[in-house]
């Protein structure tokens, strides 16, 4: 692991000062909020000097939904529904953090077998999530052939949520209490039969877009997160991997059943676009083995929900907790505050592309080529969503 | 309490000092000494990570409460470091030169609660919400309802029901009364 970063008084965080567009030299352009190489709807406000990129600022607010507002609103049980869709292609990370958190204010117990399965659904909602990813990265840097194949597996893996779940997007399976129903007959065997088609995608990629000339050539150094940018700009999950800092949630403060399972923290030492799509390359890897880990020994029976209070008049004693997740880009967090009523007094949803798509972007958008902003902006797996809930 | 939030506690008068469970601690400073307290905590005692800021709106005191959570990879403690401001002309010190996520937050908490931090880059900037004029939406007293029902036109043949009103008639119809 790198050695954690010393605070400079000289480092300036700050934007940097704009640019004189009077003077002729620079050209402003604006990427997205629909475009191809956007990652969500936002926009990148560009300032350009020949092809590259002087300044770029970030424009979020074309999703935003108001969540925290209307959950402060809603009763606890009709917030399960709400929370799923703050970060759509990872609703599931959204159910468990707000179902753990209310009930540990709640001070409810979850069975054990509801753990297995709320960790196992977790992990299959990484992997789906990374397979579509995958596709995104390959397509910004022109290689379309393996997003027709990953998102071709994405929708086998959502075959399989449906079938769990009765959902293919929002699944709304993890409840406050545990979770909605148990796994259905075959389904393990079905699973690991996709698992294996999976595994053997994942090998494809490899050879088509890991040892492609044109993808390495475009996205090695690009992009590149220096060791005392990590904590400063608030970088989590494989971008901070990537460059070599080992943290992992699920094995620092490991939640459900992580810390009966076998897995080590992959790191990486380039840091740079490359290097953040490898990591999450072996990470998917891991995810099928956990998968395996855990289809073998969550248990087949034993009850999968706690006893619950009448949800329609269920009032949670004044309390305040902070509960996180490592999901696909690093910490996903859910911070609650009770005052005692059927409502919650106030949520804050905590996703890593807070930082990594308006700072971090921000400052390595800056001597960029314009061709490659959507591979970068791809390379720090950024949802939108999640900034403006 | 463990011996570095004792001395801290002496040196910048910390109260509410409540361990919500192993590994995350809440405290509370006052609003002059909390910049001093949170770079403190960032440079000397290991709390690099500034995992969010935001606000509760605290109407029936008149005060707002803004959150930073801090965290300390080293010994996998979080620290969620409480500060009061008055609700009329709320504004606070900037952190934007302690983190380089905080100028978000803080353009955010200006936006949606109209907290104010001198100083913090593009402060006045839009941030999610593009030509705003009402109150700040965030703020308790803001109501989404009424703005919707002003702003915007409901389709003909659409009513909507009180939940917990609509639950009690579906599944208790025969007991009636207050729910």
């Amino acid at each position: 692991m790198a050695q954690l970063p010393t605070h400079s008084s000289a480092w300036d965080m700050s934007p940097p000062e704009p640019v004189d567009l009077s003077s002729g030299k620079y050209v402003k352009l604006w990427q997205g909020p629909q475009h191809p190489g956007i990652t969500g709807n936002m926009s990148l406000e560009l300032t350009l000097c020949g092809d590259e990129i002087v300044e770029c600022k970030t424009h979020v607010g074309y999703l935003h939904r108001g969540f925290e507002k209307f959950m402060e609103r809603r009763t606890f049980i009709q917030n399960f529904t709400v929370v799923c869709r703050i970060a759509v292609p990872e609703p599931t990370f959204n159910e468990y953090l707000y179902s753990a958190a209310v009930e540990e204010l709640a001070g409810i117990e979850v069975p054990e077998r509801a753990q297995w399965l709320r960790a196992l659904n977790l992990e299959m909602m990484r992997l789906a999530s990374f397979v579509m990813w995958t596709g995104g990265m390959s397509g910004a840097f022109g290689l379309y052939t393996v997003p027709n194949w990953t998102l071709t597996y994405r929708d086998y893996l959502l075959d399989l949520f449906e079938e769990l779940t009765g959902a293919r997007i929002y699944h709304m399976y993890i409840v406050p209490g545990g979770v909605r129903n148990p796994l259905p007959d075959g389904w393990k065997e079905r699973t690991l039969e996709i698992l294996k088609g999976t595994e053997k995608l994942l090998y494809e990629v490899e050879r088509v877009m890991f040892n492609n000339a044109v993808f390495k050539a475009r996205s090695k150094g690009l992009g590149l997160i220096t060791p005392d940018m990590i904590d400063p700009y608030g970088i989590v999950g494989p971008n901070a991997r990537a460059c070599g800092f080992a943290r992992d949630l699920r094995k620092d403060e490991p939640y459900l059943v992580y810390d009966q399972l076998d897995f080590e923290v992959i790191t990486g030492t380039a840091s740079d676009a490359y290097e953040r799509a490898w990591v999450r390359q072996q990470e998917m890897h891991q995810c099928i083995d956990l998968i395996r880990q855990m289809l073998e020994r969550t248990p087949d029976s034993g009850p999968f929900q706690a006893r619950m209070p009448n949800v329609l008049h269920w009032k949670i004693p004044p309390g305040e907790t902070y509960l996180k997740a490592e999901c696909t880009r690093g910490e996903y967090g859910y911070y609650l505050v009770t005052d005692g009523s059927e409502y919650l007094r106030r949520v804050h949803v905590r996703g890593p592309s807070y930082t990594h798509a308006i700072a971090v972007m921000e400052r390595l958008a800056v001597g960029t080529n314009i061709a490659d902003i959507a591979g970068l902006m791809v390379s720090l797996h950024t949802y939108p969503p999640e900034i403006e809930r | 309490m463990n011996s570095m939030l004792e001395r801290l506690a002496k040196e910048f008068r910390i109260t509410d000092v409540v361990e919500r469970r192993p590994g995350l601690t809440t405290i509370k400073v006052d609003k002059d000494l909390a910049e001093t307290l949170i770079r403190e905590l960032r440079d000397r005692e290991g709390y690099t990570h500034l995992n969010f800021m935001t606000a509760i709106d605290r109407i029936e005191d008149g005060l707002f409460t803004l959150v930073y959570m801090l965290h300390n990879y080293a010994d996998k403690s979080s620290l969620s470091v409480h500060v009061d401001i008055e609700r009329e002309d709320a504004e606070m010190t900037s952190i934007h030169t302690l983190w380089a996520q905080a100028w978000t937050y803080q353009r955010e908490l200006r936006e949606l609660w109209g907290i104010r931090f001198p100083g913090s880059p593009r402060q006045d900037e839009d941030f999610c919400l593009e030509g705003w004029e009402d109150i700040p939406p965030m703020r308790r007293e803001f109501d989404t309802v009424e703005f919707c029902e002003r702003t915007f036109v409901s389709r003909d043949g659409r009513h909507s029901e009180d939940p917990r009103d609509h639950m009690h008639e579906v599944m208790f119809p025969n007991r009636g009364g207050d729910n």
